[in-house]
């Protein structure tokens, strides 16, 4: 989760959210080149004493000053593509959990094996433990086994909201009549926060999303104790 | 369903991927497999098991809440589907 004075991401869960990170350095070290760059050239061109004023063409360096930037493009679009379609693939999933977004609280449902629902409400500040995490922690956990291929399908119930695992590199619409999916893969166990990313009404801010990923045995232990 | 299936490893499954489906929109997935269901049961009878997979894959995709609906509008023959 992001702590104090955490600027970046956050470290990541999944192999998702791994190549997303990977490639938004990638993406801004080229960025950081570019703009020293420019930087440079316009100090240059603020002190120089204007020797070549009368200059009106250069094939040379206007072909070059072409072909560079669109070698850049490229070296961005293909990773990101790479990237994009990565994130669509549905890797054979090994579970499938249903996620609805309500006003304002997520509910949950399992019905691969046996029929598991609930519904998970942020724990109000009143009744927060010093252990807590204030507006961010819920009352049921979104149990989920790490190491599998787990495949979310969100929707909503009333408005549009959004399911979001930073860690986890997942945002989702959650969109009242349509189903949208997306697979996700935990690499670690822990707890994963996210918060509904999309303007729902009053108490947006106060439908956060727990993820706890824990092992297969657990997972099924906890399954076990949901049905009796 | 009893604890002892979900212990056991081999009913540990889930709808599978659906070449028709590729999408990230999986709302039609989740319709088709639930109008099928009710289609094969009308078309073979109600204790033809193959049936049942359409059920699974229905249940495991479709939120509870569009089911119930369906159901209801089923029982009510103001269904929207062709069964």
């Amino acid at each position: 989760m992001a702590t104090w004075s955490h600027l970046l991401f956050q470290d990541s869960a999944s192999p998702t959210m791994e190549q997303m990170i990977f490639f938004h350095d990638h993406t801004m070290i080229i960025l950081t080149l570019i703009t020293t760059l420019v930087v440079y050239m316009m100090m240059n061109t603020m002190y120089n004493s204007f020797t070549n004023r009368v200059l009106l063409e250069g094939q040379e360096i206007e072909t070059f000053w072409t072909i560079i930037p669109a070698l850049m493009l490229i070296f961005i679009a293909l990773p990101s593509l790479r990237l994009l379609y990565l994130m669509d693939e549905i890797n054979n999933p090994a579970l499938t959990v249903k996620t609805i977004g309500h006003q304002w609280y997520w509910s949950y449902e399992y019905s691969d094996f046996s029929s598991i629902e609930f519904d998970s409400y942020m724990i109000p500040s009143s009744e927060n433990l010093p252990s807590s995490f204030r507006l961010l922690d819920v009352d049921n956990r979104t149990i989920l086994p790490m190491n599998t291929q787990i495949r979310m399908m969100i929707t909503a119930g009333d408005v549009i909201h959004a399911w979001t695992v930073p860690a986890l590199g997942m945002k989702i619409d959650a969109i009242p009549g349509r189903l949208n999916q997306s697979s996700i893969m935990i690499n670690r166990p822990g707890l994963f926060f996210g918060q509904c990313s999309e303007i729902c009404g009053a108490n947006h801010s106060f439908m956060p999303i727990v993820v706890e990923s824990v092992n297969t045995s657990s997972f099924i232990k906890w399954m076990n104790s949901m049905v009796e | 369903m009893s604890t002892s299936i979900m212990s056991n490893v081999e009913a540990l499954s889930t709808a599978p991927f659906d070449a028709r489906f590729p999408n990230q929109n999986q709302t039609r997935n989740c319709w088709q497999n639930f109008v099928d269901f009710y289609r094969c049961r009308k078309v073979k009878g109600d204790d033809y098991e193959p049936c049942n997979y359409f059920k699974k894959v229905y249940q495991s995709l479709c939120p509870n809440s569009w089911v119930e609906k369906w159901q209801e509008q089923i029982e009510e023959g103001k269904f929207a589907g062709k069964i």
